[in-house]
């Protein structure tokens, strides 16, 4: 047994009982003095052993409060640490708490996870029902007492039995008491419930004394002890207790607001440390209490880079960088009839398609409708479940509180380790609770989603139309990362989808409302059609459309017709360039032919004037004769016909 | 201490048990005015018996003992505790179901 002690007088009695004395202490020179009156009061005993808390600067450093670990989930954060080593604690709260539970399980635990041994004093229960009313929550306190790791007491207290006859004192429970301790060296005492004393000893001055000596003894004893007490009307106890115990106050509380039970734990005092100081709500779950964990709403979690598809291709390509992040939170609000559990259905498949695995909590449809439902549009999410890479969930948010909702999804994302989660619809909390609990419950859920790396996606169901569209009723808008709203968009005597992205945290997006059909194959976004005043939906769409093809025919035929006209045109002036060609080459003809007959003539004349040359013979002399011949040729020539 | 009185008469022998925590004194007075009482009323019924549970402690949970000094009386029907240092000498008789005219 290992006791902190801070006065050495008690050195003496310690080693009588065979302790191991180890001594923390904070300035060396008063180790220096102590370790020397330690060794002069029992002659250098060797299993002395002194433990020296070292600090940079021995002023500045405090030592801080030793803390025993509870192992009960939850309160270990909110109390930094568990209860206060060596000192009381004291667990009040009204009937049916859990007080008792709570200090079972702080034995249990400390035998389990810590090896400490503990000794249950019960003053209500015999020891069997004790045992069989704590086998639910699957502590089997049978198992724990053989090996001398677990003792459970039952101090019987009956009234009737009992006759004052002058003056006493509760030595006897202090020997009791004491005696369990020592016969397994416990470390953790567990009082339940003191207030039993009050109706068994009628000498109140007495009995109040000798509780005050009782705790006191305990605190020198050096064991961590939980006292429990019923709740008191105006006070902590009923019989006032918490005049005695006053180191650390845990307060439970079983307040039923609109019909729904939620327990709450708040620790009241801690002597010596900081502690979470607001209500916590904690839950009796079948593996003990469970405090929901506070300190992960810190702002600290790492981050991917890693997109992952909505499901729908075009909706895909609406975000800027085609999907969304992993392990981000999205939020499709919508109004009824929206077609949000189906784009939630489509982005489920794709995940499973994917290999992931996804939990969906339906808050609204039965396991086998939404199934059925789904494939209708061309979404298989039986396979999913087959294959084990689908759980679906499903329960009505009134059957339980916020709370177990809460933990039950904690549990089953523990068990089940999924990619993503999915909560159709996260609106029909508020049955449950009021705006700002279902808030609170959000902000948690988001958190612990991203602190797990989880992407998740909520629908939710908005009322109203116009500007109320744009914000949820719990302000959870703001607490996603992705926000996609489906609207009616209602026009020309009917009502079409669309669809449209409000926020995306990290990436551009489209800024269109992108209408979009629930076809046999699953969800189509409709490619955009512009009319004279915007963007067009629905009957206007196909109104348009036949418009803009009349429109097209009409050019077409246009075109055509020019084609046509010009082809025309070109024929004509070929056939006029043909004639044209036509009269040319006669004309041509006859000029050549002409030409030849000139030229024809030409050689003609030239070889007849040889010829006469030739036949007549040359002139004499002298005479140039060729004028005169030529005279006479030419006019010989021309008397030739 | 034990005083073993062989009974002759008859009678039952009844068990009494004086649970002390050592020599306070509360317990010596218990145990003075015990014996005045087994000499004065009782004489040879009651075999008294002194248990020190500093010596033996787990004798306080056999028979569960919360308050010292604590005589405990077995009988057949019911346990009675008579709690105190037994000064009061009424509420001790008729804790014991004694009645002082039976005495001799």
């Amino acid at each position: 047994m290992i006791e902190l002690v801070g006065q050495d007088a008690l050195l003496p009695q310690l080693f009588s009982r065979g302790a191991l004395v180890g001594v923390c202490w904070p300035e060396p020179r008063g180790l220096l003095l102590f370790r020397a009156r330690a060794r002069e009061l029992l002659c250098q005993d060797s299993r002395i052993f002194f433990m020296h808390r070292n600090s940079p600067s021995a002023a500045s450093a405090l030592p801080k409060l030793p803390k025993s670990l509870t192992g009960i989930e939850g309160l270990d954060e909110i109390t930094e640490g568990g209860l206060p080593v060596g000192r009381r604690t004291l667990i009040c709260g009204s009937a049916g708490c859990g007080k008792t539970l709570m200090g079972i399980e702080f034995l249990v635990r400390g035998v389990q996870d810590f090896n400490e041994p503990g000794v249950l004093m019960v003053f209500e229960e015999t020891a069997p029902e004790l045992a069989a009313n704590v086998a639910s929550l699957g502590f089997d306190l049978a198992a724990l007492q053989p090996c001398k790791m677990l003792r459970v007491d039952h101090v019987h207290v009956d009234r009737s039995e009992i006759e004052e006859t002058g003056e006493y004192d509760l030595e006897g429970l202090l020997i009791r008491l004491g005696h369990a301790i020592d016969s397994i060296g416990a470390k953790r005492v567990v009082l339940d419930t003191m207030e039993a004393l009050f109706s068994g000893f009628p000498n109140q001055g007495v009995l109040r004394s000798e509780i005050r000596r009782l705790f006191h003894w305990l605190k020198n004893k050096g064991v961590t002890t939980i006292i429990t007490a019923e709740r008191g009307e105006g006070t902590l106890t009923r019989q006032g207790l918490e005049e005695y115990v006053s180191d650390c106050v845990i307060l439970l509380d079983n307040r039923v607001i609109d019909q729904i039970t939620t327990p709450r734990l708040r620790v009241v005092k801690y002597r010596g440390s900081t502690h979470g100081t607001n209500e916590y709500p904690y839950l009796i779950t079948e593996n003990g209490i469970s405090v929901l964990p506070v300190t992960s709403l810190k702002l600290d979690h790492p981050v991917s880079d890693h997109i992952v598809s909505s499901g729908i291709p075009a909706l895909d390509e609406m975000f800027g960088l085609r999907g969304y992040f992993e392990g981000s939170s999205m939020l499709i609000t919508g109004t009824a009839g929206t077609a949000k559990t189906t784009l939630a259905a489509g982005f489920v498949d794709k995940i499973c398609q994917d290999g992931g695995r996804c939990i969906l909590f339906a808050f609204e449809e039965s396991p086998p409708q939404l199934l059925r439902n789904m494939n209708s549009v061309g979404i298989d999410l039986a396979t999913h479940v087959a294959s084990g890479h689908l759980r679906i969930e499903a329960s009505r948010p009134t059957l339980n509180g916020l709370e177990q909702h809460l933990v039950t999804l904690h549990r089953l994302v523990k068990e089940f380790k999924p990619t993503a989660v999915v909560i159709d619809p996260i609106t029909n909390l508020i049955s449950v609770g009021n705006v700002n609990e279902v808030r609170s419950i959000l902000i948690r859920l988001i958190d612990f989603l991203k602190v797990n790396g989880i992407t998740a996606l909520f629908t939710a169901l908005v009322n109203g139309r116009g500007l109320q569209q744009e914000m949820t009723d719990e302000g959870v808008s703001s607490l996603v990362d992705n926000w996609i709203s489906v609207r009616d968009l209602e026009g020309m005597g009917e009502r079409n989808r669309g669809l449209s992205i409000l926020k995306s945290r990290g990436m551009a997006h489209s800024n269109q409302v992108r209408e979009f059909i629930v076809t046999s194959h699953g969800i189509e976004l409709l490619d955009v059609v512009l009319g004279p005043n915007g963007i067009v939906t629905g009957a206007s769409r196909f109104t348009q459309q036949l418009q803009d093809n009349a429109e097209a025919l009409a050019v077409q035929q246009g075109a055509a017709r020019r084609d046509r006209e010009l082809e025309r045109r070109r024929r004509m002036l070929e056939a006029n360039i043909a004639s044209l060609r036509t009269e040319f080459e006669s004309v041509e003809e006859e000029l050549r032919q002409i030409s030849s007959n000139e030229q024809a003539r030409q050689q003609n004349l030239l070889s007849g004037n040889q010829r006469i040359a030739a036949a007549n013979p040359p002139a004499p002399t002298g005479q140039p004769a060729g004028p005169h011949r030529r005279k006479r040729l030419v006019t010989s020539t021309s008397g030739m016909p | 201490m034990a005083e073993v009185i062989v009974e002759e008469n008859g009678q039952e022998t009844w068990e009494l048990r004086l649970h002390v925590a050592g020599q306070t004194p509360e317990s010596v007075t218990a145990l003075a005015n015990l014996r005045k009482y087994c000499e004065q009323y009782l004489r040879g019924r009651y075999k008294p018996e002194v248990i020190d549970l500093l010596l033996n402690p787990q004798l306080a949970e056999g028979d569960q003992i919360l308050a010292v000094p604590t005589l405990v009386r077995k009988v057949p029907e019911s346990i009675r505790k008579i709690i105190g240092d037994l000064s009061n000498e009424e509420r001790v008789l008729v804790g014991l179901d004694v009645r002082p005219a039976v005495s001799r």
